[in-house]
Order: structure tokens, then sequence, then C-alpha cells
């Protein structure tokens, strides 16, 4: 314990704090997500109704590269001046950099989508929400956030071995990350389109309860080899 | 205190340490010299934990260093070539990171008087981007101290330090040793290893060629029998 | 010294791996005359059908490759010898040339079983995922490292790619049911279940011959890595000289 979650804790405070002082991740992602949806309004006619369906996929293409972004960022700057040699060094658990990047990845992507989400629904004229369906919503996003996130930690950490780590994370969590997009693109679908089918909304909200265990327990497990020197 | 069991490390296809024997006495001020490529900065790195031996072991305090071996790594205080530091957080907030990592108790007492034994107390809060490599380099071994270690490693700490850095990172050397804190030294300056170390290892091709006694010898007779040693045999 | 006199002498090729080649050389020849001339014509789909030995032989292959990586990721991560990294990294390799195979019968199969070139079906999907996870292995595999380290960091990324496919495979799965409720050409499924038994021989045969291919292949991989490793350590060992 005093040597797991204290030491996740201090350095997810780190990060946190360091980001409340530069403000660069969280800026340059929201920056970033709203490029997406501008973009997204040129390729997307928004005033015609039927770009509706396009909605929930648009949500989750904003939060993959957004997330990406992010996720580069986490370990290249902890690789300037070795400062992964002092965690492997000190008296911690390998896992506990793993917890504590996951927590501050996971506050910074969740930050970002409170503010972007919003922001799509209101540049597409999105009204139909209820507040049974924004309650489900939030659970949605929750669950695929906290299985993209994860799974990207682990696949950012092992990419900042190399020098073009920002081109290799890209391919490496892509392909991984399948299951919980499907999943979370699914269950958002039905949530916001046609929430009469919400048992299979439910029950892509298992798959991916599963997918956020399975991957987050490996994570944790696996991150010593990873850190290693 | 360390004691290293004949280490063999392969890197890549290379091997850097072939059979590393050496012992080190609790209270003891070491330096290790040799060459380039000779394996100085590796062996530290395994006595750090940093780095595992491909044979062979290394025993702190009589135990094997593995993974997980908190208390082990609770008295190893490391400065590696890097600093370790944050460039945009001040010292106190670079200190304070750590002193969490380590369980310091009562950190903010500690941290206000390394920061000015090491004379940055007029730099407390500036984001150490700024500073110069002698002030990263004295807060980096304020950052080694933190945790009051019983082992201090140190990889060529005067490398790049004006005068007055020199003399307050000597000054922190020999104040450590009088406490009875084990120092080894990786370095190539020769003026500093006789000011603060009482035995000197002379390490060639991942072995150790030459261990002696320093007391009593100036320089001048350390760099004649270096070069007897490390370069002509 | 042992270790110099492990440098003098190449590698050889071991006595298996000779017996190997010679069996599977003409099992490859059996295979093709069963596939091409043995064999009926499948009524409905006429020769296009033929295809399909071809396609689930390299579709075993490639799913094999990838549980060989996966095992001996594993391996390489509990014991460290160069060995178990060395298997998986050619059997990923190999895996890549298989998955290929399966991604471009697929479609040619698709067109004439169901007219479309690709469909969203989860095999494919699946095999698709795989492909890609292959290529980041491949690509991590590729990286200006140290063998220690990129044997750990691939061998990681192999383990949790392993654990990757199956929850793939389940969730294209429930994807294209809700996608197209009617679940279109059990093909594949349907000719494995009512086979002519002439069919259902040079089927079983093909993919043992394949498997065959994939394990000669396989040795060839790690003899050549092991040629390689001794160059390496020979120039090594000469570059030592030069500088001392």
């Amino acid at each position: 314990m005093k040597n797991l979650l204290l030491p996740a804790l201090v350095i997810a405070g780190k990060d946190l704090y360091s980001e409340w002082k530069t403000r660069q991740i969280v800026t340059t992602m929201l920056i970033f997500s709203s490029l997406i949806i501008v973009t997204f309004s040129f390729a997307f006619d928004p005033s015609n109704q039927s770009v509706r369906v396009l909605i929930p996929g648009m949500i989750w293409i904003i939060t993959i590269f957004a997330a990406i972004l992010g996720l580069n960022r986490s370990f290249t700057t902890e690789q300037s001046n070795d400062h992964i040699h002092a965690f492997v060094v000190a008296p911690i658990d390998a896992s506990s950099v793993f917890l504590g990047k996951f927590i501050a990845n996971f506050i910074f992507v969740l930050i970002v989508q409170i503010i972007a989400i919003p922001l799509l629904f209101l540049l597409f004229d999105f009204r139909v929400l209820t507040i049974e369906s924004i309650f489900y919503l939030v659970g949605i996003i929750f669950l695929g956030t906290f299985g993209f996130v994860s799974v990207g930690t682990f696949l950012a950490a092992l990419s900042s071995n190399s020098k073009s780590s920002e081109m290799l994370l890209p391919i490496l969590l892509l392909p991984l990350a399948t299951p919980v997009v499907i999943a979370a693109v699914q269950a958002t679908r039905i949530v916001l389109i046609d929430l009469e089918k919400l048992s299979s909304a439910m029950s892509w909200m298992q798959l991916m309860i599963a997918y956020d265990l399975i991957f987050f327990v490996a994570g944790l497990l696996l991150f010593e080899y990873v850190l290693e020197v | 205190m360390i004691q290293s069991n004949n280490i063999i490390k392969t890197i890549g296809e290379k091997m850097i340490l072939r059979g590393m024997n050496l012992e080190i006495a609790s209270g003891e001020t070491v330096a290790i010299i040799g060459p380039n490529g000779a394996g100085k900065s590796t062996w530290l790195k395994i006595t750090a934990g940093l780095l595992k031996p491909t044979e062979g072991s290394l025993l702190i305090d009589e135990e094997p260093l593995k993974k997980d071996k908190y208390e082990l790594q609770q008295i190893i205080g490391y400065l590696g070539h890097q600093s370790f530091l944050y460039e945009h957080f001040s010292p106190v907030e670079n200190l304070r990171f750590f002193a969490k990592l380590y369980h310091v108790k009562k950190p903010d007492k500690r941290i206000d008087d390394l920061i000015e034994e090491v004379g940055l107390t007029f730099f407390k809060y500036e984001p150490v981007r700024s500073f110069s490599r002698g002030m990263i380099q004295r807060l980096a071994i304020a950052r080694a101290i933190l945790h009051d270690p019983k082992i201090l490693l140190l990889d060529e700490p005067h490398t790049g330090l004006d005068q007055q850095a020199v003399d307050i990172l000597n000054k922190v050397i020999l104040r450590l040793k009088k406490k009875g804190v084990t120092v080894v030294l990786v370095t190539h300056d020769f003026p500093q290893v006789i000011k603060t170390c009482d035995r000197v290892i002379i390490l060639k091709n991942g072995r150790v060629k030459d261990d002696i006694p320093l007391e009593g010898q100036d320089v001048n007779w350390l760099y004649t029998h270096y070069e007897r040693q490390a370069i002509h045999s | 010294m042992q270790q110099d006199k492990g440098l003098t002498n190449l590698p050889e090729p071991s006595l298996l791996h000779r017996v190997m080649v010679m069996i599977t050389i003409p099992a490859v020849v059996v295979a093709l005359y069963l596939v091409f001339i043995w064999s009926p014509v499948e009524r409905q789909m006429g020769v296009v059908q033929k295809i399909f030995y071809f396609h689930v032989g390299s579709a075993w292959n490639a799913f094999l490759a990838f549980g060989v990586v996966a095992v001996f990721s594993i391996l390489f991560l509990i014991t460290r010898k160069r060995i178990y990294d060395m298997i998986a990294g050619v059997s990923a390799e190999i895996g890549v040339v298989f998955t290929a195979i399966v991604l471009t019968t697929g479609p040619i199969w698709g067109r004439s079983a169901w007219n479309v070139w690709w469909n969203w079906e989860p095999r494919l999907t699946t095999t698709v995922i795989l492909f890609f996870i292959y290529i980041a292995y491949i690509t991590v595999r590729s990286l200006d490292m140290e063998w220690q380290k990129k044997g750990r960091l691939s061998a990681v990324l192999g383990v949790i790619g392993a654990i990757n496919v199956p929850i793939v495979y389940m969730s294209v799965r429930w994807w294209e049911s809700t996608l197209h409720p009617v679940v279109m050409g059990e093909g594949v499924e349907e000719s494995g279940g009512g086979m002519e038994p002439s069919m259902l021989f040079t089927f079983i045969f093909t993919v043992l011959t394949m498997t065959l291919v994939y394990t000669v292949l396989m040795q060839k991989g790690i003899y050549i890595e092991k040629l390689r490793i001794h160059v390496a350590k020979l120039k090594a060992k000469q570059q030592e000289k030069m500088i001392s």
C-alpha cells in the first residue's frame, strides 16, 4: 500500500500540478479537439438532420485523437532528465508509476471531454438529450475512456523508449484499442439515438468493463518490464 | 556494506563488466576511476538497482538487491549523469516531490536546510529551467541526499562544475563521510579524489585492476600510478 | 577460452531441419496436386472454391504463429533466454506473411461467394486487427536498441496483443450481428461441415502441409538469426581488438 498507492498519488499529483502551472497538455488537447469538430462541420453538413447518426462516432474520434496527443507527452516529458530512472531507483513499486500516470492522463482526457462533447452537441445542434440518456452517456464515456487510457498509458510508456515515439504510439495503440472503441461507439449510438435498445447498450458496457479490468490489471502487472532500464 | 560478487553485464553483444569483485565496507569513501568504457557507470547503475546484472550478484547489507526491496532502495542515494529534476519546477517543488516518493518525515525543514547547504536559498522559488549547470548539479546532490541515505552513489559529480560548486560538493561529501555514510564516487577528477576519498579502485575492461588505500598520497602520485596501471599495462 | 571456440565454428542447420525440408518439398507438391487436379470442382462456386484450401490453411497458421509469439514472449519475460526472443520474432515475421495471404485470398473468395470484395465478417475483421498488431510488434522489433531491451518490450507487446485477439473477435462478432442482423454467408463453415470426403481429405492435407511449411520457415529463420548474432559477435570482438 505504502509503496503502490501513495507514490501513485504523488506522481499523479505531480503531473496535475505541473499541468496546472504550464497548462500545456490540456490546452493543446482542447484546441486540437475543437479543430477536429470544426473540420467535422466542414466535412459533414451540420444543418442536415441525417448527420445526427454520426455524432457517436465523432465523440470517440475526438477522444481518441486528443488522448493520443496527451499520452504522447505523458512519458516523453519524463525522458528528458531520465526521471524514469529516478522512479526505478526510488522505493516505489513499478506499478505505481503506471497507476499515477494513468490517473493523470484519465483526468486530462475527462477534462477535454467535458468541454469538447457539449461543444460538439452545440455546433451540430444535437438537442434530443434526456436526463436518462445523459446519465448513461456519462457512464459509457467513463468506461470507454478508462479502457482506452489504461492501454494508452501502458503503450505510451513502451513507445517512449523509441526516439520516434509520437509515430509509434498510434500504431501500437489503435489495433489494441479496437474492442473498446467498437463497444464505446455502439453503446453511445444506442443511448443517443435509439434508447429503446438499452439492454444491448448494457451488454456493450459489460464488454467495456471486462476490457477495462483485463487491460488495467495487465498494465499493472507488466509495467515493471516496461520500466526496466 | 556493498558486496559485488563476480558481476557480469552484457549489453547488446558487448560485455561491459567481466567479473566485478569488490567489497566496500560501511563508512568508506571510495573513488572508482578508469578509462572510458571500463564499466564504471554500469557498475554504479547496477549498485543503484537501475540495471540488473547478467550474472553474479550484488549484496547490500548482505541482502541481494532485487526489485521490491524497498528497505534497500530507501537507504541508497544515487546521482547519475542526469539530474532527475523537473525543469519547470522550482527547487522546493522538486525536492518536495522526491521527499514524498521517499517518505521523508517533516520534509519542509529538511528541504530548507539542504537548499541552504548547497547555497541556493536565493533561488528557492525560481524554476530550474533558468539554472546553470553548476546550480543544477548542486540541487541534484541535495536531491540525492534528501532521504538521509546510508549509501551515496555519485556518477561523475564534479564534471562541468566551477570552483565554488566543487567546493560545496566536496563539503557535502566530507560532512556525510563524518556521519558514517558510505560514499562511492565514479570520477575522472583526481584532485577531488585526493581531497575526499580514502580508497581508490582502478577499473579496466570490466574488471578491478587495482585497489589501493589513499592515505598520505598526493595527486601526482595518483597520476603516475594511474598511468602505470590503466594505460601501460 | 570456450567463447572463442564458439566464435570460430559457424552454427550449422540441424539434422531435424534437413529432414523436415526433405519431407516438406514432396508434401507441397502432393498438396498442389490434390488441390488442383485430384479434388473435384465445387458445383456452385467452381474453381474459385479451391482458394479456400489455402485461405483456411494460412489463417490457421497465422493464428498459430501468433500463439507461438505469445507463448515464447511469456517464456522470455520469465527466463530472459535469447532463443525465446528469437523464436517469437521469427514466428511474428512468418505470421505476418500468412496473415497477408489470408487478407488477399479472403476478398477473392468473398467476391465470388457474397459478391462483395470485403465484408466485416468477424473472422476477417479479427484477421485485419491481428495483421495490424503483428505490424506494431514488428515495428517495435525493428527499433534501434540493444536486443535485451528490444526483446523485453516486444515480449510485453506480444503478451498484450495475444490477450487482445479473442476480445477483438468477440466484440467484432457482436458488432457485426447488431449491424447486419442477417448473418450473411456462413460460407466457410458450411463447406467445412458438409464437405465431400475427397475435399475434406485435400483440406486436411493442405492445412498440415502449410503447418509443415511454417515449421521449416521457423527453423530457417532461427538459423539465420543465429548467423546474424554470430556476425555481430565477431564484429564486436574485432572492434575490441582494434581498440586495444
